[in-house]
């Protein structure tokens, strides 16, 4: 059963969703956007594990649909951005985490959601990012012995392998 | 063996004297003329049965794979040159290298080359192959197979038809027939 705006039958919307969100960590979310399927929000570093565990634990998220990165140099800034599920609801959070360019450090989700391992081992084979209590935070695409992060855009690509 | 040695011939091991009969047969079957007239009869068939059963490895990287596959589909129908796909590189003759090679990939192909049995080919399929096609700068991808296997056919196009790819492998076929190697007494 699906009402008019595709949501769930008694399912919640990303409004109120976002408002849980933003109630329970005032200081360190920050919620930009919001529509019916979908939340924006940027998240400070160190809250991240806990604002994570209770969208888990509390608002039903059951899904990591995929992790990314994004570097800016000349802010010296790089970004780890989230994208949280819940079918239930049929909202999308996109989550997004600042970390300093130089110590590019975050917490690990995944051992919240196991389908985030993957994606957070591509995460630091690409941008180089540390996600802090990762349980196997190793190269997954590149080779073994690689000392470059490709997606960094400092990388000079056009070298001859 | 050195011939010089036959004098001595009452001093040899057991196993020197097996070299040394061997190498004068072989001496003597090459400078009669018997190892070319041998290989006038067998090279034509050896040629014949190599060119109608080189089994290629059925290894896919990437969309050329999904050509190599219409190839082998019935409408191209290639098994009926004798391309018959098999698993194992123990079994296969022909290496088609189908797609970009990553630098993590390259020791696994070197790998699976190095397992085939002689006489062995391989055909560079597609741009990636070839060159490293559109990735050619990317960070990961190797510019082109031929820096680490030698290559004996390349098929370009980005992907080649299946029309392609078989018209390579009659390339392949023209290559083993010119070549008309006899194998008489030889390694």
């Amino acid at each position: 059963m699906k009402n008019r705006d595709g949501l769930a039958e008694g399912g919640r919307t990303g409004g109120t969703l976002a408002k849980d969100i933003a109630d329970k960590f005032p200081n360190h979310v920050k919620i930009t956007k919001i529509s019916p399927n979908r939340i924006f929000a940027v998240v400070d570093r160190l809250a991240w594990l806990q604002v994570a565990t209770f969208m888990k634990e509390s608002l039903g998220f059951e899904h990591v649909t995929s992790v990314g990165g994004v570097d800016w140099p000349d802010q010296n800034l790089m970004q780890v951005v989230y994208h949280i599920t819940s079918y239930a609801n049929r909202v999308t959070a996109e989550m997004i985490v600042d970390v300093p360019r130089d110590s590019p450090e975050v917490d690990s989700i995944a051992l919240l959601w196991g389908g985030a391992n993957w994606h957070e081992r591509e995460t630091f084979d690409m941008f180089g990012i540390i996600f802090k209590g990762h349980p196997k935070l190793e190269r997954i695409l590149t080779p073994d012995g690689t000392d470059y992060f490709p997606y960094r855009k400092d990388f000079v690509g056009g070298r001859r392998i | 063996m050195d011939l010089r040695l036959a004098p001595n011939a009452i001093a040899m091991s057991a196993q020197e004297f097996m070299a040394w009969s061997r190498d004068v047969m072989e001496q003597l079957m090459r400078a009669s003329g018997a190892k070319k007239a041998i290989d006038k009869i067998t090279a034509p068939i050896w040629s014949w049965a190599l060119r109608n059963a080189n089994y290629p490895l059925h290894f896919g990287i990437a969309c050329c794979a999904l050509e190599m596959a219409a190839a082998s589909a019935p409408r191209y129908d290639a098994e009926r040159l004798g391309m018959i796909f098999r698993s194992s590189p123990r079994q296969t003759d022909v290496l088609i290298v189908n797609g970009w090679v990553t630098a993590k990939l390259r020791p696994d192909l070197r790998r699976l080359y190095e397992q085939m049995a002689e006489p062995r080919w391989v055909v560079a399929m597609g741009e990636c192959a070839i060159s490293g096609g559109p990735w050619y700068d990317s960070y990961n991808t190797v510019q082109g197979v031929d820096t680490f296997i030698p290559v004996d056919v390349y098929i370009p196009g980005c992907p080649p038809r299946p029309e392609a790819m078989i018209d390579g492998f009659m390339k392949l076929h023209k290559k083993i027939n010119k070549e008309m190697k006899g194998t008489f007494l030889e390694e």
